[in-house]
């Protein structure tokens, strides 16, 4: 087991993870007030809701979730003065294979989580809120806990918080292991203690429709840190980081086959796909060449280092041209990686070399998902089934020729046709490996199956 | 099953949580429950429908859903080794391998997957788990709530040895 302090590297922009590994740093109220913690909680209650939610506006913020949709939109939902209460959820369930950053929010800076979301709940007036944080973070979920007894303990919760007359309760509800409820109406589903099956779409935000049916707003647990250093430095100058409306800095978590894996925090679009690799994660294992890179999180679509990719770049006299590139020069950031054809989502970056079976990497994926979808529509629980079961029986014997476009076909009758964004999730893999790697599925079925299309290994 | 004051006392505060709706303490009354017996059993389940005002049936579909949550007890101490992609490069399935192999788990029947098995002496428990969120530090799992990242084959003995 290898230490558990990690230096940053010297390319990287920390602010969320600003205390992420840092020397003499604990995670109790005592060292986050002394480091000028709530400070900017304080700045907040000077301003009034509206003008926070404006700044968030300003700043160009996109959710760090997955979906990448822009906060202050989401806020601006919520209608103020409405009759009904307003809830706000944190949604700490990171799950999404890839991807290992909130975990270090939680477990070493929690109090910037819950500053972050006291001025969130006061900018769109909920007074109560949840962390939903996952089952699998019993000591993540003890740590908020304890946090947020500290916090109230200070009077940043509870009745009439530092005399603003703004009153809040957060608390830590446990998830017990299933992905689904990362999909935010199936949290809400799940926090009214029932199944978390997603709810159907429209309304399309819980803004509108949330938890008990109420005006909600979820958010991932790093686009609420965000919102500390908005109010921090103000949403015009927050976006001056990054590039136009991909604003900010990302934390990014490379997994998989380089040299130095880990988590990282850059300005969004900093640097590029081999930048990322090859500077900061020490490249590739000896020996072995970049094969393939799952850049958001294991639902985004595989890209392969053999592709060139045509991206809309600004030229230096500002007209926008289409410049052809390969796969390490694409920047990451939301719009770059749309136009290439997969995503930013959750910022987990999977790498892949020369040694790596794409069957088998598929067919992992296909088992996660297969145990992962709720069940609740048809196209998703038989689908994504069919295609593990599919990439297995390649994988250990048994694939006929056929394989290879029937899953494509089987992929291509789940995404659009459930009621939430799993069925995309679980298709888009499907469909990335199989037309980014045809060859080798194709000498997959060839080679080892026996041509019965039996499933029994 | 006799559930402690001092259980009730922390059921009856997480209740208090949800002012809107009880029915929202379901989950967390299941993990308090578990926690203290370990499983779930029929009488828990009829007990925490009947603290929320809900039918069991309303409390029995959250246990036959979520993953975490069972019904027969686990061993003494509960290994979960993630099986997700980035830990499965790592040699996550070698480790659960070893796992099994150094706690006397018999897996020659069941396949990787396989929910939950016990050693015969019920000392340990494993199963293979989907990602656990440390996918840059793989293969990673958990004894019990205790969480350990790039875990060799060879560290597997000794890590053992701690949870007697």
């Amino acid at each position: 087991m290898v230490s558990t302090i990690r230096t940053p590297h010297p390319r990287e922009k920390r602010i969320i993870f600003k205390n992420i590994d840092r020397p003499g740093w604990t995670n109790d109220i005592g060292c986050y007030l002394h480091d000028g913690g709530y400070e900017e909680l304080k700045k907040a209650f000077t301003m009034k809701p509206g003008q926070i939610v404006n700044e968030v506006k300003l700043s160009g913020l996109r959710g760090r979730g997955g979906a990448g949709f822009p906060c202050g939109v989401k806020w601006g939902f919520i209608r103020p003065g409405g009759t009904k209460p307003v809830y706000l959820i944190c949604n700490a369930d990171e799950s999404e294979p890839g991807t290992f950053k909130d975990r270090y929010i939680i477990h070493q800076d929690p109090h910037q989580l819950i500053e972050g979301m006291i001025i969130s709940c006061y900018a769109v007036n909920a007074q109560l809120a949840y962390i939903y944080i996952r089952g699998e973070f019993p000591e993540g979920a003890k740590i908020l806990e304890r946090a947020l007894a500290e916090a109230k303990e200070h009077g940043f919760l509870g009745k009439n918080i530092l005399g603003s007359g703004f009153d809040l309760e957060i608390y830590v509800f446990r998830g017990a292991g299933a992905y689904i409820c990362g999909e935010e109406t199936g949290l809400i589903e799940s926090m009214e203690g029932k199944r978390p099956y997603p709810r159907i779409k429209p309304p399309y935000f819980p803004a509108a429709l949330g938890l008990y049916l109420c005006p909600t707003i979820v958010n991932n647990v790093e686009t609420l840190c965000n919102v500390k250093h908005i109010v921090r430095i103000g949403g015009a100058e927050y976006a001056k980081m990054g590039k136009p409306n991909n604003t900010g800095t990302r934390l990014l978590c490379v997994s998989g086959d380089v040299q130095k894996p880990g988590y990282y925090e850059f300005e969004v679009g900093a640097i590029t796909i081999g930048e990322l690799i090859n500077d900061i994660c020490g490249g590739m294992k000896p020996g072995r060449t970049l094969k393939a890179v799952i850049p958001g999180g294991s639902s985004a679509k595989v890209m392969s280092a053999k592709d060139r990719y045509k991206l809309k770049t600004k030229q230096p006299d500002g007209t926008m041209a289409e410049t052809e590139m390969g796969l390490e020069d694409i920047p990451i950031d939301f719009d770059s990686l749309a136009a290439a054809g997969s995503m930013a989502g959750s910022g987990g970056v999977i790498v892949m070399d020369d040694s790596r079976d794409m069957v088998w990497a598929l067919n992992n994926i296909n088992e996660f998902y297969a145990h992962e979808s709720c069940g609740q529509c048809t196209p998703c629980r038989e689908g994504s089934l069919w295609m593990k079961k599919i990439t297995g029986r390649m994988l250990h014997g048994g694939g006929v020729e056929q394989d290879t476009d029937t899953l494509k076909s089987v992929a291509d009758n789940i995404a659009g046709r459930t009621i939430c964004a799993f069925g995309e999730a679980c298709a888009w893999p499907t469909q990335s490996f199989v037309a980014k790697f045809r060859d080798e599925f194709m000498g997959t079925a060839h080679k080892k199956g026996n041509g019965n299309g039996s499933t029994n290994s | 099953m006799e559930i402690p004051a001092e259980l009730e006392a922390r059921i009856d505060q997480e209740i208090t949580h949800f002012p809107i709706s009880k029915r929202s303490a379901a989950l967390p009354l299941l993990h308090l429950i578990q926690e203290h017996f370990g499983y779930l059993e029929d009488e828990a389940i009829e007990w925490i429908a009947q603290k929320l005002g809900l039918q069991p049936i309303n409390i029995l579909e959250l246990v036959t859903f979520y993953p975490m949550l069972r019904r027969e007890p686990a061993g003494k101490h509960h290994i979960r080794v993630c099986r997700t992609l980035s830990c499965a490069m790592a040699g996550s399935y070698e480790l659960l391998d070893t796992f099994c192999k150094h706690a006397r788990i018999d897996r020659q029947h069941n396949g990787h997957g396989a929910h939950s098995l016990k050693s015969e002496d019920g000392k340990y428990s494993i199963e293979f788990v989907e990602c656990l969120a440390s996918c840059g530090f793989g293969p990673v799992c958990m004894i019990d709530d205790d969480f350990y990242e790039s875990v060799t084959q060879e560290e597997v003995p000794q890590l053992l040895e701690k949870y007697q």
